[in-house]
């Protein structure tokens, strides 16, 4: 037996390269370098890889579409957009996780323990986080880019390993974060059950892995119906759980909440981009041609996302479940893309994400701010009259509210809009209505949260807002000022996107 | 043509008012000269651009500029760009020229304020949207300005906000203002909806093609809009409160340019309204009402702001009047709105610079006989007043005396009318400015006791001269030879029309001499004597409403706020009672609805895996039910 040794286009693959090469050389940095100097070299690590990648990805853009390591991957204009939309997230999202506050000193640790009292003074702080987000974010620029089912599989799990862990790490509170990342970890793995199930049914109705093949399949009228609607249907539960999507989301709130914030910021801005850029390419590469027996489906699981995600978070106390209940209405207004099928709705998709991303990193960002002595306050009947004392926070929080509610001069009113007009196009007039519908109860609950923060007196005075680090102060600034530029001058980025925007098939 | 020059209009004295409110106290040495500086050099560019245009051929004398793409929506598609013609450089240099003049003058007037960097930013970020209004080459350009000098005034009039009525006559100018602006953006939605366009070019182009009824309806909100901007009845009632602001201030903003916009509002949409014959009565009757309003307002107002805030806003109804004539008046419009800039600037920085010796003292109750103390201030003063009341040949005479002949000339009844109308206006002016000099400059001493009137600083008077000149010459230079009518023509009259004549030009200014006489004459004859040191109390009806600015704020108040306020209850208790009910049933099921919802979310890991499987069992039953 002759085993050949696959092609490797370096070139295509070179942004992911960096980024896994960074994440190795990050544990060794975590096994050898001193706890002193640690963190300080990891940052530069991290942030240094993502800027490298992101030179890459640029370097990318103008060259042809290509397949690469033996058409197991595909470097496409959108793939690239995803990537490139993914490392400026994590890039601020670095900055974000360089305040190490937020987390456990030794995750080993028993809370409470005595070792961790020790390990707190004696400034002995493990630095793992790093290298186990750049192992994500590698994860999730792949997840997009895979081209058959196998790799998917192994992205999907690159990206979900290292965020289990992840949302285990936080400092203050640490047993409901443990909590979170067991639960986190468990449904994780049974959502990933489904998602290999149903690939296996996949490849029995096409005999191959490749998605172009079951596209092929599909529309050439393979031989096993029956197999063709369980594997499809097993593959989307997988994706729908990791984007959070209703009925498949009930962990988003929990884990969310339980998550050191800057992990939960870059969870949820992050994750989300690479796994809808998965599923549009699942949908419109793969089972594009058996668009009617989906469509049902997914429009009943959109319309079942938005009002789930809106109208609970009616109901919510606390800020970080509020914000992960409307990203998961947010993951329903972004299945109405996926809905559409077609370059419009490709287009609007990715541009939502952009800006969702934007303004999701920010809005976590600012709960990192809002403190007492016991650490972040996300009990929102604390946050009443936040603007009588700290106005800057309250009006940036608000700027990244409005933008979640989609109001004008934002860039969620242009995402929503572009979304829904490609949605509406489509000639889903249902799912549109939804949309819109659920949109005024989502943001009755975002102006809500404004009218407590600016117009209510407070009654509780030990809540304070801390000088943000000028990591934290970055972030927060830029994705405001990003929040609100492309509200108002969207052009140059949905020309971007429009140029690119072309699923290799 | 294009030019890549005329961003620096906007862009300099944008810059050095951001520049001076970013760098805050550290600014408070050098801000003032900086901005004045600032300011200086947008008039030479004004003048270096208008000695080039002056040398090119009439047919490309306009000269534009694309800044950016703004909106690219579909088919509609909106440039920031910029317009530099014939019109806008009348504009551009009034506006820098006296711009700078009061920038000079309010060093010295604004010296002992602890806050006078804040002021002078405040004065270039009125310059860069001024300029934008009159620069921007589409209705949305010049609505982005419209609303900057609008935000330029509000922070201006209530600059002392510490004192609450300050504050007060800002928000009352915002208010009135919002009303005029909302008139506005109908207009430029009309304009979208009929052409498709909202750039002038292009609704130029298009404006042969639409409903008489559309231009109608664009013309009126665009007055609307003009009535608001310029104190029009029945928006006037903001300018005399305006006058709260630092008096460089009001000659600025409140005398010389912002209440000028809706003049050139008028003048520039030329090609609306003179296709809208309805529109352009509805002007006319505006401009003649405000006209006559103001005037006897002016007659009775003891603050001496006051009076000249009336003057200002009677002598814009001058313009709006002449505007609705079309292009018989446009030019003379512009003609007047440029010498009243010189007149009506100059006789505010001379009030400013007497209430400076007189311990800011408005009530010209107080004065009398100060042309002795302050005679620089008396002369530069008196040269205004001989100008604004149309004595040959100060400039007002050329440019009034034009109105009122167009008004005759308009024809028919019509002609009749608004001729007398402009020509009562013209006595009353006489009148009223004529008791203005004497109440002030004249008479017994009726000082307070600790005042001690003095002449201003040389940097105070050098820019009431400067402007005193331009009260002199200003009307013969624009009007000799026609050339203010020539110049304008290709703007707003490009087909050269001829106008009938009703009375002989010389006739038209022989009564208009007259009526200045009348006007005089009777002022002289009641205000010769002393005068009392308060206004006496046993005056007539007509006298009191006219203190009471013929009622315009009783008016408000009974026809807007009351029922306004009765509706607000009304409507209060609706909300209560009825959508609120609704609301509270609505938002009490979703609540429910959320209430019962969260029950799902337990905790439980073994409760939301049992949800996935079902939620994916569903999807899987429904499927195979609907396929197979």
């Amino acid at each position: 037996m002759t085993f050949q040794a696959p092609s490797l286009e370096y070139g295509a693959l070179a942004p992911m390269l960096v980024i896994f090469g960074a994440a190795v050389i990050a544990v060794i940095v975590e096994a050898f370098i001193s706890a002193k100097h640690r963190s300080a070299i990891q940052l530069a690590i991290a942030l240094g890889a993502v800027v490298l990648s992101f030179a890459q990805v640029l370097n990318l853009r103008g060259t042809a579409t290509a397949t690469a390591a033996t058409n197991s991957v595909v470097v496409d204009g959108p793939v690239l957009f995803m990537q490139g939309t993914i490392l400026v997230l994590a890039f601020f999202a670095f900055l974000l996780l360089a305040d190490t506050d937020a987390f456990a000193a030794q995750a080993s640790a028993i809370p409470g323990s005595s070792e961790e009292r020790v390990a707190l003074q004696t400034g002995k702080i493990q630095t793992e986080i790093y290298p186990l987000t750049l192992f994500a974010v590698g994860g999730m620029m792949l997840f997009p880019a895979a081209n058959d089912l196998i790799t998917l599989f192994v992205a999907l799990e690159v990206l979900s390993l290292p965020l289990y862990l992840m949302a285990g790490l936080s400092r203050r509170r640490r047993l409901l974060s443990q909590e979170a990342a067991l639960k986190y970890f468990l449904l994780g793995a049974y959502s990933s059950a489904f998602f290999l199930f149903g690939a296996a049914f996949l490849y029995g109705y096409a005999g191959d892995v490749s998605l172009s093949s079951i596209g092929a399949a599909v529309n050439g009228g393979g031989t096993n119906e029956a197999f063709l609607l369980i594997g499809m249907i097993s593959l989307s539960v997988g994706l729908l759980f990791k984007v959070g999507a209703a009925p498949f989301h009930a962990w988003t709130p929990d884990v969310y909440q339980g998550a050191p914030t800057p992990v939960t910021a870059f969870m949820a801005a992050a994750t989300k981009v690479a796994a809808f850029g998965a599923m549009l390419r699942i949908f419109y590469v793969a089972l594009g041609g058996a668009v009617w027996t989906w469509k049902p489906l997914i429009t009943a699981v959109a319309i079942l996302t938005m009002v789930v995600g809106s109208v609970i978070a009616i109901a919510q106390r606390d800020v970080k479940r509020m914000l992960a209940y409307s990203s998961i209405a947010h993951a329903g207004f972004l299945l109405t893309g996926v809905l559409a099928l077609s370059q419009e709705g490709l287009e609007s998709a990715l541009f939502y994400l952009a800006t969702y991303g934007f303004s999701t990193l920010g809005a976590f960002a600012l709960v990192t701010l809002v403190r007492d002595s016991s650490g972040e306050v996300t009990d929102l009947n604390r946050w009443v009259g936040l603007a009588k004392r700290s106005p800057g926070v309250a009006l940036l929080f608000a700027t990244f509210l409005l933008s979640f509610a989609g109001i004008p001069l934002t860039a969620g009113f242009i995402g929503k809009f572009t979304i829904f007009t490609a949605a509406y196009d489509s000639g889903n007039i249902a799912v549109v209505v939804a949309g819109v519908l659920s949109s005024a109860i989502a943001a009755f609950f975002y102006i809500r949260v404004i009218v407590m923060m600016f117009f209510t007196d407070a009654q509780d005075d030990t809540v304070t807002v801390t000088i943000p680090s000028l990591y934290t102060n970055l972030t927060i600034w830029i994705a405001a000022i990003a929040t609100i530029v492309l509200g108002v001058f969207p052009a140059p980025l949905l020309d971007a996107i429009a140029s690119l925007a072309v699923f290799v098939r | 043509m294009t030019s890549d020059n005329l961003v620096y209009f906007i862009a300099l004295p944008l810059f050095s008012a951001a520049l001076l409110m970013l760098l805050g106290r550290k600014a408070d040495k050098w801000g003032h000269l900086f901005a004045t500086a600032v300011s200086a050099s947008t008039f030479v560019i004004g003048v270096m651009e208008f000695l080039a245009m002056r040398d090119r051929a009439e047919e490309s004398r306009a000269v534009t500029q694309k800044l950016f793409t703004w909106i690219s929506v579909g088919d509609f598609n909106v440039d920031a760009g910029l317009l530099l013609d014939q019109l806008s450089i009348a504009f551009v240099l009034l506006i820098t020229g006296v711009g700078t003049l009061i920038h000079v003058y309010s060093i010295a007037y604004m010296s002992e304020d602890r806050d006078r960097r804040r002021f002078f930013s405040y004065l270039n970020l009125f310059i860069a949207a001024m300029l934008l209004l009159v620069l921007g080459d589409s209705y949305l350009n010049l609505y982005v300005g419209w609303e900057g000098v609008g935000l330029a005034s509000y922070l201006l009039i209530g600059f002392w906000n510490q004192k609450p009525e300050y504050a007060t006559a800002a928000k009352k100018a915002f208010v009135a203002n919002r009303v005029g602006d909302f008139g506005l953006s109908i207009a430029v939605m009309i304009a979208f909806a009929n052409f498709g366009a909202v750039s002038f070019v292009g609704i130029e182009e298009k404006v042969g093609g639409a409903s008489e009824t559309a231009l109608t309806a664009m013309g009126l909100m665009l007055l609307l809009a003009a009535t608001g901007k310029s104190a029009q009845f029945p928006l006037q009632a903001w300018l005399g409160d305006a006058m709260a602001g630092p008096t460089p201030v009001s000659a600025l903003i409140h005398a010389a340019t912002m209440v000028t916009a809706g003049v050139y509002l008028i003048t520039r949409s030329n090609f609306v309204f003179d296709n809208a014959p309805n529109a352009q009565l509805a002007v006319v009757i505006i401009g003649a009402i405000t006209l006559l309003f103001g005037a006897i307002i002016g007659t009775a107002k003891d603050d001496i702001k006051k009076a000249l805030a009336a003057s200002t806003m009677s002598q814009i109804g001058y313009m709006i009047m002449a505007t609705g004539f079309g292009p018989a008046g446009y030019a003379f419009a512009i003609m007047h709105l440029l010498t009243h800039g010189f007149f009506k600037a100059g006789m505010f920085l001379g009030a400013g610079s007497v209430m400076h010796g007189m311990n800011d003292e408005v009530n010209m109750r107080r004065y009398g006989g100060l042309a002795k103390f302050m005679p620089i201030t008396a002369i530069t003063f008196g040269l205004g007043y001989l100008a604004i009341i149309g004595v040959p040949p100060f400039a007002g005479f050329y440019s009034k005396d034009k109105i009122i002949e167009t008004a005759f000339n308009a024809g028919g009844a019509q002609g009749i009318i608004f001729g007398s109308t402009a020509l009562l206006g013209a006595i009353i002016t006489a009148f009223y400015m004529t008791r203005v000099m004497m109440m002030t400059f004249f008479g017994n001493k009726r000082w307070a006791d600790d005042a001690h009137p003095h002449e201003s600083p040389f940097l105070m008077w050098a820019p009431m001269a400067v402007l005193a000149v331009g009260s002199v010459t200003s009307g013969y230079l624009l009007y000799n030879g026609k050339a203010i009518v020539n110049w304008l023509a290709p703007v707003v009259d490009p087909h050269h029309h001829e106008h009938t004549e009703l009375l002989p030009p010389i006739v038209v200014s022989a009564l208009a001499v007259g009526a200045v006489l009348i006007g005089v004459g009777i002022a002289l004859a009641k205000y010769r004597g002393e005068l009392a040191a308060n206004a006496p109390q046993d005056v007539s009806v007509f006298t009191r409403v006219a203190r009471r600015d013929l009622l315009q704020d009783d008016a408000n108040e009974f026809l807007f706020m009351r029922p306004g306020q009765k509706l607000t209850e009304v409507l209060v208790k609706t909300d209560d009672k009825v959508i609120d009910g609704v609301v509270r049933g609505v938002a009490a099921s979703t609540l429910g609805s959320a209430r019962g919802m969260r029950k799902l979310q337990t905790g439980y890991v073994r409760n939301y895996a049992l949800l996935i499987l079902l939620g994916a069992l569903a999807a899987l039953v429904a499927i195979l039910v609907v396929t197979l």
